[in-house]
């Protein structure tokens, strides 16, 4: 089978162009009927060993990459900064090229600093995975985020996507943008100008202060979290002032169509930056979107190993 | 090979000090610019169709030594610096230990005396340890030979501190050399905050960090009558408030460098170490403005801020890297292309921002001009010369260059110090430094 994907690396969906996210996404509906099986293991990764480096922590993403591993079959380890020579004081490049040095075929990184992931896949020949670099890039997630769009909605063109929350640090909303636009949405980001950069709409994303504007006539709300730590920051006066502008409520929602969905990454603080109620309403395809990217990432895992497989040929 | 007496014939010589651009012949003579018809026994060295200029001067440089000898020594520099055109050099103090006393700065002048092959000229620094706080020994520094003070890499925060340091420097007839960085705004920043600093979710560093301080230190150079020259300037912002000032009379001065005036921030956008530094590449607009300084005047210098790393230590995540790159064997050959051939500047306004201008900044008369009996520094200039810069070939110890594989037009082909060539491409002509 002749694939569209070329790459030996998934860095960031600025990279991509439509036709890549798109085969992602196509690839991923097979896996997700996989998934759906009473036997959810395939043998498409057998024999490949997969490194999952979260130098930052994380539980869920490293937690929903592994179980794609095991079931395409690949061998997998988990290491933390804690557990790698990072702590002894090894560069980063140094370990993860011993850890290339060990025959392994994919890098699954997870780092705070923005570029972390580029940076390696430019020095080392394996292929190489960015789970999250600071507030750059989460390419599966905005992937999962679009497939569950696209699952819901049938297609992503010409849909309304409004992103609320803390758009300056969040490498969520930057997947999300990027891969909207390249599949033809119109995007909105919304909240207070402190954490929404005005340089998005060089690239045509539509920026709005008031959350009611971001609310009307959109297909799709994609609630970000709100982190304790910008309040400390200086970027907002509390959480109390932030929700009662910038939160998805009981109040706010009378904005929005009950044909819109309701997104979040988690995890979410419940009564911040979306109500519980809301949370767990008919329009919420926050737990779906977990599914999803179990599904998103199988997809990305064969696609990369199917192009490292024909270069080795 | 050191010639003692010889005439240098057919060049275009320019000297903007001196309003000199012509064809004529220079005689060197034991070492000194001498009358060319008066000179006995000399040798005749054809240098038609090339430029003669009096040495060039790079007013910022990290020399490093002591306490970073791993990333350059004076003996590494000043062999760079030869081999890119320049004679002269102002060491940055920002060494370990700072140049805040007379020992360092003895220290740095036995080297260059030593181990240099080019003009050393230390500064000193303003604070103690350039710890931005306590008044370094300005008149015994000053005692101690160096031309200005700065405490570049870090900008005094305080005020009152700038301003005394600043009257205190004027009884003793230093100029103030300004690296322009408000600190709040600063910290935590790896690039210009802008368009690609959004894109790449890299924390910024505004304009105004900068523009700031620049207005500080007009207001300080207004009030006390001194001069302060501001370090590369990265700003449109930064270049108005000068342009401005300088109207109403106020004694500032600025610089640019090389990479600031050829590169932007959209260059970072692979996460390239070698755009890494302080301040930042700015946007399009920016660089725009910063050319246009050069052209009306409001930049009079250009310097290359050559702050030289080891392999390693940029070899990591863009977020630890630390700021600087090289430019000493690119900066001529840069700015050739970039300014005299994108037609920005004439030759002579050219060659004015490295020779009268830091000269000028620097408050010294006989240096970056040719006068008969004093040191005869040359640069030589083809510039049509075209080739491709390689950082493989380099005489500096570093190699921290954005500039490896640029297609540049225009270079210095021979460096004669105290009328010996140290570097040297012409015919016939053999360079004395060697790797
Ligand atoms: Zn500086």
């Amino acid at each position: 089978m002749d694939h569209i994907w070329k790459k030996k690396d998934l860095l960031s969906l600025y990279d991509l162009n439509a036709d890549e996210i798109t085969e992602i996404l196509d690839t991923a509906e097979e896996f997700k009927k996989v998934n759906q099986r009473n036997v959810k293991k395939v043998p498409a990764l057998r024999g490949k060993t997969i490194v999952n480096f979260f130098v930052e922590p994380s539980t869920r993403t490293i937690l929903s990459f592994e179980l794609a591993e095991k079931r395409l079959s690949a061998d997998t380890i988990n290491i933390s900064a804690s557990t790698s020579s990072l702590k002894k004081g090894e560069t980063l490049l140094d370990t993860v090229r011993n850890i290339e040095a060990m025959q392994v075929d994919l890098v699954v990184i997870r780092h705070s600093a923005p570029g972390a992931a580029d940076f390696l896949a430019k020095n080392l020949n394996v292929g190489v995975i960015n789970a999250g670099d600071g507030a750059h890039s989460h390419p599966t997630q905005g992937l999962l985020d679009i497939f569950t769009m696209r699952e819901k909605k049938g297609s992503i063109k010409g849909l309304n996507v409004s992103i609320i929350g803390d758009i300056l640090h969040g490498r969520v909303a930057r997947s999300n943008i990027w891969g909207l636009l390249k599949l033809g949405a119109n995007v909105t980001i919304c909240g207070p100008r402190t954490l929404v950069p005005r340089e998005f709409e060089q690239i045509g994303v539509r920026v709005c202060d008031k959350i009611q504007d971001a609310l009307e006539g959109a297909d799709v709300v994609n609630m970000l979290r709100i982190q304790q730590e910008r309040q400390e920051g200086g970027f907002f006066p509390s959480t109390a002032e932030y929700s009662k502008y910038f939160a998805l409520n009981k109040r706010t929602i009378k904005y929005l169509s009950p044909d819109a969905l309701i997104m979040h990454p988690g995890p979410i603080n419940r009564g911040v930056e979306l109500d519980s109620e809301i949370a767990d309403g008919p329009q919420s395809v926050i737990l779906e979107q977990v599914t999803n990217g179990l599904a998103v990432r199988m997809g990305v895992l064969y696609l990369i190993t199917g192009f490292l497989n024909n270069e080795k040929k | 090979m050191k010639k003692n007496n010889y005439i240098l014939k057919g060049g275009r010589v320019i000297d903007p000090k001196q309003n000199i651009d012509k064809v004529m012949d220079v005689g060197i003579q034991n070492g000194k610019f001498a009358n060319s018809e008066t000179i006995k026994d000399a040798e005749i060295i054809n240098v038609s169709g090339l430029i003669i200029s009096p040495g060039f001067i790079d007013m910022h440089v990290h020399l490093r030594q002591p306490g970073g000898n791993h990333k350059e020594t004076i003996k590494t520099g000043t062999r760079a610096a030869a081999a890119g055109g320049f004679t002269s050099l102002v060491a940055m103090p920002n060494t370990n230990p700072a140049a805040d006393s007379t020992a360092t700065i003895e220290y740095i002048r036995t080297h260059t005396r030593d181990d240099g092959v080019v003009k050393v000229y230390p500064s000193g620094a303003m604070t103690k340890g350039g710890n931005g706080k306590q008044m370094a020994s300005i008149g015994s520094l000053k005692e101690a030979g160096v031309v200005a003070l700065t405490d570049d890499g870090h900008c005094i925060q305080n005020f009152e501190i700038m301003k005394n340091i600043v009257e205190y420097s004027k009884t003793f007839n230093l100029p103030i050399l300004d690296h322009c960085e408000d600190e709040d705004q600063f910290t935590g920043g790896v690039m210009h905050k802008g368009y690609w600093s959004t894109v790449l979710g890299m924390k910024g560093i505004p304009n105004t960090s900068e523009a700031l301080m620049i207005a500080r230190n007009i207001m300080i150079s207004r009030d006390t009558d001194w001069d302060i020259h501001m370090q590369h300037i990265s700003a449109k912002e930064s270049v108005d408030l000068l342009r401005d000032a300088q109207a109403k009379g106020v004694r500032v001065t600025a610089e640019v460098t090389p990479h600031h005036i050829s590169l932007t921030d959209e260059n970072i956008k692979y996460y390239d170490t070698n755009y890494k530094m302080n301040p930042p590449l700015a946007s399009e607009e920016d660089r725009l403005s910063l050319i246009e300084g050069l052209r009306d005047g409001t930049i009079s210098v250009i310097a290359t801020d050559h702050a030289p790393h080891s392999e390693t230590e940029k070899l990591v995540e863009f977020n630890y890297a630390p700021f600087g790159i090289i430019g000493l064997e690119t900066a001529v050959s840069v700015c050739l292309t970039e300014l005299y051939h994108k037609e920005v500047l004439n030759i002579s306004d050219f060659i004015s921002k490295f020779t009268k201008g830091p000269a000028d900044v620097l408050k010294m008369e006989k240096l970056g001009t040719i006068i008969e009996g004093k040191d005869a520094d040359i640069t030589i200039l083809d510039l049509n010369k075209e080739h491709t810069i390689c950082k493989k070939s380099f005489y500096s110890l570093a190699r921290n260059t954005p500039f490896d594989g640029y297609k540049a037009k225009g270079k210095a082909v021979a460096t004669i110090v105290d009328g010996g060539f140290i570097y040297s491409e012409l015919n016939d002509i053999v360079g004395s430094i060697q790797k």
